[in-house]
């Protein structure tokens, strides 16, 4: 982090860099601050809800509380800290390995990342201000519709703000990968992780107006007194279950598909091997992502669709496992052989392979729609979703920030505590979620604050919360190392683990245009390739010339503001005409933002070649 | 795109026809409206014919507008032709089940 860098220019205009800045790279560290924070704030969270549940009948968090909290847990974690952190990886990454200056819409970039954070800010008002939402993630109508107060209209707006600058995230990254390819970058050659985002890129295109639709129909339910989920009006309930997991489904491959991106980089990267089946891994993964908007209906099973609908769903369910069972093997054959390395960014795609397949597994358990009568709404289901969410996306972010921590910040994070941290979280991961498979077959139930004493679940919770604990101190001691490298970390050459793809083609971290040539790409692995048949370096695929730099721009805060202004005036319009003011300020704020935008040119400015040459390599 | 200011007769020929094909589909799509809007305020049919048909007219502007305002037909556009195929396949898929199983 650029701490010293910071002091030098003055706090205030550090600040206003962030503020205006669309260069990926900073955008990205804006991510990863912003879905950093939230993380940790998920994580207190679980915290509170595995403590309520350390003995039986406890009174740490009341009833309507305990409720906030896991419904807070979980939006959170998805929204607000997971996908941003997912997000903000891409960002960085993605560019550089494709050989691309920017994204291709770099105003697009930063507008994505405000709304995201004053969504996210607008969700988290809601502690202060009358109660949280409290009718889980998936806020399922008539719960959600009734629930009194003001907490799922924080829900509904918070998602609504951060979610359309989730989907500009996403068109953008499409755009990028499709038009801003490096020379003899051809689809093939693209490294997994790129692919992964283009996939998952793809998937949030079309997954996230369901959730948008949903999202505004249950808003005019709970605002302006429609009635498409009031069965009594003849409204119906379950479209929103429907909506909801035609977004929600794809969603978890949103979030898992980056991971298996990341995972295939560095099992590649450190085994010195090429990634084994690159064929494969891209279409098992276009195959995930096919598969995966066909099968939400499995979160449905026991709301009656019937013997044939529940049927095909489970088989469309159960055939996921077929391209994530390539991806397994594949990942195995990777390292077969490999010379390996074994770093905090191997132990974490090491651990992630036996935690996810037991997660994929139970999954293939819960598909069975027959069996999942029995395991619905129980922790067995708890136990699974950890098993793969924290198995395998926690794991491949943690993973990704220690491969790519020199590029993004120029140091090398501490491996003494990236082990430390590596071992406490997973031995407490083991350890909060497996007793959980078998408190679920015991029959306990998810959502619920208390359980009562000696029906065979007193053991189990208390394992499970000590377990929570030691991931929590793994996270601590990983936050530590954060700080620790900044001031004291070694400075990272720009290739420190003697990589394969273009990122590390260039210095860590890298200049603001990063790439002063665009490469010429002559193979998958395209640094590897010139390591071991070139001149180790990149080639240019042009001359040295004068590079275009897009303006940075405040106008995409300001127009954040703008609705998150109007989301307090649509969340109080309710108890007070008055409050439409807030709506229309916001808007016009907003509308305002667009119309400079519009009317006002932005030339950008040019880095010339004298500057460029001066610099030295 | 072609460059417009290149001036040489291939060219000219080329720009000529390309906004030959422009003005030509253009004048369709007003003629599609027309016949959309005059279909349901003339009633001449009834609704079980005139909303098919009304979908399919809105299907051929669709493609009018892809292939030739936005240029899917020129050279080059194979890959987003893919997707939005790919695209439009999985939101059809993912529609027709969800109205099968909520409302069949």
């Amino acid at each position: 982090m650029s701490i010293a860098a910071a002091q030098k220019k003055g706090f205030g205009a550090f600040i206003w860099d962030y503020l205006t800045t669309v260069d990926h790279k900073k955008i990205a560290h804006l991510y990863l601050v912003g879905g950093g924070f939230f993380f940790l704030l998920g994580g207190l969270e679980a915290m509170f809800i595995r403590i309520q549940l350390i003995k039986p009948e406890n009174d740490f968090l009341s009833a309507g509380l305990y409720n906030e909290m896991i419904t807070m847990h979980g939006t959170t974690m998805i929204f607000l800290a997971a996908m941003p952190l997912l997000i903000g990886l891409m960002n960085a990454i993605m560019p550089l390995q494709i050989g691309a200056r920017d994204v291709a819409f770099p105003f697009l970039n930063s507008l994505g990342f405000w709304l995201f954070m004053f969504g996210g800010i607008l969700l988290n008002c809601s502690w202060f201000l009358g109660g949280a939402p409290d009718a889980g993630w998936t806020s399922y109508t008539p719960l959600s519709t009734q629930s009194p107060g003001h907490g799922v209209d924080f829900y509904v707006l918070g998602l609504q703000i951060s979610g359309a600058g989730t989907l500009m995230g996403g068109i953008n990254f499409l755009v990028t990968i499709v038009t801003m390819r490096a020379p003899g970058m051809t689809y093939m050659r693209m490294p997994l992780f790129t692919w992964t985002t283009f996939v998952t890129s793809v998937l949030i295109l079309f997954a996230f107006p369901a959730l948008t639709v949903g999202l505004f129909l249950l808003m005019f339910d709970r605002m302006f007194g429609s009635a498409f989920f009031d069965v009594a009006l003849g409204g119906n309930a379950v479209i929103w279950q429907h909506l909801f997991w035609i977004f929600g489904h794809p969603e978890v491959y949103i979030l898992i598909l980056p991971a298996f991106g990341v995972f295939s980089d560095i099992l590649s990267t450190f085994s010195k091997k090429r990634l084994f089946g690159y064929t494969a891994m891209v279409f098992a993964t276009i195959l995930i992502a096919f598969l995966g908007f066909m099968v939400w209906a499995h979160h449905m099973f026991t709301v009656g669709l019937g013997p044939v609908a529940n049927a095909i769903f489970a088989i469309a369910t159960m055939a996921i496992a077929v391209p994530t069972g390539i991806k397994i093997f594949n990942w195995l054959a990777t390292m077969w052989g490999g010379s390996i390395t074994i770093n905090s960014a191997m132990l974490w795609s090491l651990a992630f392979i036996p935690s996810f397949t037991i997660g994929g597994m139970t999954g293939v358990m819960l598909a069975s729609a027959v069996a999942d009568y029995q395991y619905h709404d129980t922790y067995f289901v708890v136990a699974h979703f950890h098993y793969v969410i924290v198995g395998g996306v926690v794991f491949g972010i943690l993973a990704a920030l220690h491969y790519w921590w020199p590029k993004l910040f120029g140091k090398i994070l501490n491996e003494a505590m990236g082990k430390w941290a590596f071992w406490l979280f997973f031995i407490g991961f083991h350890l909060t979620f497996f007793i959980q498979h078998f408190l679920g077959l015991m029959g306990m139930p998810r959502r619920y604050w208390v359980f009562l004493e000696d029906q065979g679940l007193d053991t189990g919770n208390l394992v499970s919360t000590i377990g929570a604990l030691l991931m929590g101190l793994g996270g601590l001691i990983f936050v530590i190392n954060i700080i620790y490298t900044a001031f004291k970390g070694e400075n990272a050459s720009g290739d420190p683990w003697d990589g394969r793809t273009l990122e590390w083609a260039i210095p860590s971290p890298p200049p603001f245009y990063n790439f002063k040539q665009t490469p010429l790409v002559r193979g998958l692995d395209p640094l590897w390739i010139e390591k071991t048949e070139g001149k180790g370096e990149m080639t240019g695929a042009e001359p040295i010339g004068d590079i275009h730099m897009p303006d940075g721009s405040i106008l995409p805060f300001i127009m954040s503001i703008g609705f998150f202004i109007a989301g307090f005036g649509f969340i109080y319009q309710t108890d007070q005409k008055a409050w439409l003011l807030a709506v229309f300020a916001g808007m016009g704020i907003a509308l305002l933002c667009m119309l400079i935008r519009s009317l006002k040119d932005y030339h950008g400015y040019h880095i010339t070649k004298e500057e460029l040459e001066r610099e030295a390599d | 795109m072609p460059d417009n200011t290149n001036t040489n007769s291939f060219q000219k020929q080329k720009n000529k026809d390309e906004m030959k094909k422009q003005l030509i589909s253009f004048a369709l799509m007003i003629g599609f409206t027309i016949i959309a809007f005059a279909i349901v305020a003339a009633e001449v049919m009834d609704k079980m014919f005139a909303v098919p048909l009304l979908l399919v007219l809105a299907v051929v502007q669709v493609a009018f507008q892809f292939y030739y305002f936005m240029h899917m037909k020129d050279r080059g556009h194979e890959f987003p032709a893919m997707m939005i195929y790919g695209g439009v396949w999985a939101a059809v898929l993912t529609i027709a089940a969800l109205v099968a199983i909520v409302w069949w």
